[in-house]
Formats: structure tokens, sequence, C-alpha cells
């Protein structure tokens, strides 16, 4: 049942061999045996949900149903759910019962999919390990002694896992393929403006975006179409109509122009790593595509220029964090100054700390230009190279990641090597582009992910070749040892 | 660039950001060390470069100006830690 498509599963339901409270109780029942040890969900919305998956049976049992209708997922507890808690995995809103619910989780909601619960994330979506977590890191079920990826680790490991078919992510520098490529699923970022942004946690407000994971990219093109389109409650949303996802999944990409930029295949990239991707290339040569060296010369100065405009965008974001509205408050606060710092210095970790601060700093009187507005301008300079790369190539290929799963700990105390584990992902979000992140095999037992990033709005296109390139191999359908008994 | 303590201590300020006296200097390290890394911008020239604040170089969006909102003071309350009477309570800020 675990490994099931949605196709599948949503035949099962039509057909009647299961129902979606039983589907929901399945799933629930897994993440009861399996995440003492994951960490992965820290929120339950068992009661909800099994109410919710009544609700879903009564409309299949009307005929009335679609793909996602009684199917159950995971959100990240980046999205507000009205009535559940919404931490973003921040001491700082351990307390916090949002009021009303993200956009991108109604969509879901309409489409009829059931929110079994939220998942761990690094606080405030500031890591790329989990382990900033106020609950605690996320174990990867692959190797309980690595880290699942960041931040969107929680889904990415239950997903792993099999612990729901599906699961919400977002995206700022990686935060959806980074954890996606360490955890052998398949996530998809698609183009800032896509998935409405309303309900969602602002980190870095011009990055943020938010997208699905899944077991194939064909599950996570049925997930990303009921998330996408526009939303008049987010102001940069974008008007237009979302393509159809799944149309053109199954054509043949015979002809189409893979791109390699020769800047992602450097010392930086782990050899083993390499040859897993050089395979992945290969088989998708071998479904007729064409392969191409291409230059991104600017892109080596995408995590530097990363980290002006995200902490910037966080520094002024997380303002709002002050101790009178919502969130934490410090105790008896001796006059406002007080209440702002000490509320603030309790409820934020380190990492959020750090980024706040170099936030401030970077906007700080007399050092804007040198700062922001450079990184401003380097912005522009790694967009344009990928805008003269999409008139060359249809799809850029590369890995997601240097390494594959690092060891919980190792990179905890040096930040910057830590922010270089987003080296290939991150010019993606300065660019606005969509990305996407897809198993291609292990090393050392560890899944490595390749990334295929797509020309602005080409969603359906960097879905259609990973659906390609799944139907060639089964690294996808792979379950991590030890979770794919029954329960 | 390299960050001192005495810089912490007023970017903290500036935030807002209570930070604990012993970890000032590990601060000062960290964001020495994130500082470099953001100065490796240095090495290509943007002086005729169009900064870029919007990936797709969007416009503000405008909308009529209507209510579009109902009150919902009570129910965004719930989540306050101090009120009264409908207000945010806070230390007094004038004596």
């Amino acid at each position: 049942m675990y490994n099931k498509s949605l196709k599948e599963l949503s035949a099962s339901l039509r057909n009647k061999d299961v129902s979606s409270a039983e589907l929901s109780q399945y799933f629930l029942d897994r993440i009861k045996h399996f995440d003492g040890e994951l960490n992965s969900v820290i929120t339950s919305n068992e009661e909800a949900a099994l109410l919710a998956a009544q609700q879903a049976d009564k409309l299949i049992a009307s005929g009335d149903s679609g793909l996602l209708t009684g199917i159950p997922l995971l959100h990240k507890d980046i999205f507000c759910t009205q009535g559940l808690r919404t931490s973003c995995g921040s001491k700082m809103l351990d307390n916090f019962i949002a009021p009303y619910t993200a956009t991108a989780v109604s969509k879901l909601e309409q489409a009829g999919a059931v929110m079994l619960g939220k998942t761990n994330m690094d606080e405030f979506a500031m890591g790329s390990s989990n382990e900033t977590s106020f609950y605690g890191g996320v174990k990867n079920p692959w190797n309980l002694d690595t880290v699942p990826g960041g931040s969107s680790g929680g889904s990415a490991a239950a997903v792993a896992a099999r612990l729901a078919p599906i699961a919400s992510g977002t995206d700022t520098g990686g935060s959806i393929r980074q954890p996606a490529a360490f955890c052998g699923v398949t996530g998809i970022k698609p183009t800032y403006g896509r998935v409405s942004r309303y309900g969602m946690i602002a980190f870095a407000s011009s990055l943020d975006q938010g997208g699905a994971m899944a077991k194939s990219a064909e599950d996570a093109a049925v997930m990303l179409q009921a998330m996408s389109g526009f939303d008049e409650k987010d102001s940069t949303s974008v008007d237009r109509p979302v393509d159809d996802l799944l149309a053109n999944l199954g054509d043949s990409i015979k002809g189409l122009t893979v791109g390699l930029p020769k800047e992602f295949f450097t010392d930086d990239l782990d050899d083993d790593i390499r040859e897993k991707i050089e395979e992945a290339v290969d088989t998708i040569k071998l479904a007729g595509a064409n392969i191409k060296e291409i230059s991104l010369p600017n892109i080596n100065l995408s995590v530097p220029a990363y980290y002006v405009v995200a902490p910037a965008e966080c520094s002024a974001n997380l303002s709002r964090f002050d101790g009178v509205r919502f969130g934490h408050r410090c105790e008896s606060p001796k006059d406002l100054e007080d209440l702002y710092k000490r509320s603030r210095g309790e409820g934020f970790g380190d990492e959020v700390k750090r980024r706040v601060m170099i936030g401030a700093y970077v906007l700080s009187a007399g050092y804007y230009d040198a700062y922001y507005k450079k990184a401003q301008q380097v912005r522009r300079l790694i967009q344009q190279d990928f805008v003269e790369a999409f008139k060359e190539v249809d799809v850029i290929a590369s890995a997601t990641a240097p390494s594959v799963a690092f060891t919980s700990g190792e990179k905890k105390g040096d930040p910057v090597s830590m922010y270089l584990s987003d080296i290939f992902t991150i010019g993606v979000n300065l660019a606005g582009l969509p990305g996407m992140s897809v198993p291609c095999g292990f090393v050392d037992n560890k899944p490595v992910g390749m990334q295929l990033i797509g020309n602005y709005f080409e969603e359906a296109r960097l879905l259609n070749v990973a659906h390609q390139y799944q139907q060639l191999t089964d690294w996808h359908l792979a379950v991590p040892a030890g979770y794919e008994q029954e329960v | 660039m390299s960050i001192q303590s005495e810089d912490v201590l007023k970017i903290a300020h500036l935030a807002r950001l209570g930070i604990q006296q012993e970890q000032v200097e590990s601060y000062a390290s960290d964001l020495s060390n994130i500082m470099t890394l953001v100065e490796q911008m240095n090495q290509v020239d943007t002086s005729d470069i169009e900064p870029m604040a919007h990936p797709l170089d969007q416009s503000q969006r405008l909308r009529t100006d209507v209510v579009s909102e109902s009150n919902q003071r009570d129910a965004l309350q719930e989540n306050a830690p101090d009120i009264e009477d409908g207000l945010f309570l806070v230390p007094r800020v004038i004596d």
C-alpha cells in the first residue's frame, strides 16, 4: 500500500478497495510506529484528519471526486493551518494557533486531500540539515546517523519512510531540493510566484516558494497542480493560467536539449556523485535528449549574494516577532526594550539570530550599497546567465547537492560550511526559476539526487523529463531498510 | 570583513535581539566568516548593472480601495500574550 502512486491510491479509493478513513488510519499508524526515531512529524492532526477522511469518502461515494480526494498528506509546519499549531520549528511560535489557513493548504484541502499532521523543519526554514529545529533534529531514514537535509527535512524524511504519500515543502535556497536529494524523494520548487505565499510564514520574501515532495515526478505533478495558481492575497503571486502538469508527462523527450553547466562539475562535487549524475545524464541521452555543455559564469557568486539578500529580507520579516501581538513573550519585562530583546533572544535559536544580525548589519546605515545593492546586482548577473543558457538548452541538469547526507552534528558548528551544501540550488532561487530533484542512485547506501532546472513557468517540461527518467529507472521506488514492513 | 564583539553588540541592539554575553565572541567569529564569504561578490564589477529586487521584475499589483476584511480582533488576539479590553498590553512606556 505505502508504495502505491497517487493514481493507484485514487483508483483504490474509487473502486472502494479501501476507504479514505482506512487509508488515513494506515498512514497515521505508520507515523506512530516509525516516527518515534525519525521525529519528522511534530504535530498530529489525527482527529480532524479522520473526520476529513469521512467527508472525502462521502464525496467519493457520490462520484464527485478528483485525484487527490481522500489522499492523506503532511504539511511543512511553515504553512499556517487554522486551529492547528503552526510553529515554524521555533520556540517563538511554540504556542501559536494560526487564525487562518495558507492558500496552498486550502487548495489541497479543496482538492480533497486529508492533512495528517505538520512536519518538522529547520527553525523559520533557516538551515540545511534540520538541526536548527526547536523540536530537535529529524533523522534520515536511509541512515539514522545522518541528517535528512533542510529545511523541509521533516517532509522529505516522512515521504522517504512512506509515512505519507506526499508532503508540502518550501524552498528559499534549496529547502525542497536538497532534502529531497538526501532522502531519495522527488521534490519540485516551481517558478517564483506560482504557488501562493499567503499563510506561508515568510523568511526571504523574494526567494520563498512552496512546492511538492513526493515519491515520483507524477505524484509531484498531481500535488503541484493542486497547489498552484494566482492568489490575490499574495501580492507577488503571478496572474497567469496554470499549465496542465499531467498532460505531457508521457511525451517523448527526443530532441530535447539538456545543458550541463561546467561550473557545477568542478572539484566541489564529490567524485562518486559526479559518477551517478553522469549515469543519469546517459539515461536521459538514451531517451533521445541531446546533451550540451554550458556555462553559468557568475553562478559561483550565488551563495555570497544569497547570504546578503536572504538575511536582509529575514531581518525585516522577523521583526514582527516582538512579544506583543503573538509568539513568545519573556517573563516580567522591565520596559519595552527589555520586552523586545528578551522575547526575541529567548524565542529565536542561534542560526536565526545569526541571520537576523547579518541582515541588520548589511542594511545598516553606510553599508547598504556595499552589500544589499551589490547583491541585487550580482543577482541580476546570475539571472542573465540563466537567460542566456536557456536560449541554447531546454533544461539544465546537475547534482542537487555536492555530497550525500552528512552526519548529524558534522557541520552544525560551522555555518559557512553548512551554507555551501546549497551551492547548486541557491542560484535557482535568486533567478526565480523552477527546479527539482530526482533520485538517481546511491553512494554508500545514501541517496543521490539529480537537479533539473527549467525556464520560467516550464514546470510541465521539467516534470516531463523527470517522469521519462523515472520510466527508465527505479531509484525513486526504493524504500529504506526497515520501513518496507507493514505495521 | 572582520566583525568585532562591539559590532555584534551594536547589531544585536539594532535588531532588538537579546544575546548571551558569553556568546558574543562566537557570534563575532561566525559573522566575520559569513561576511568573508559575502565579500566574494567583489570579484565582479557590477557598476552598470541594474539591481534586481524581484525575480520576475514585477511591479506591485494594485487593488481597488474597498473594505475586504471583516473585524476579527477577538480571533486575532487569541494568540496575544497579554491583552485587556481588546488592547495589547506592554510595559509602561510613558511615565
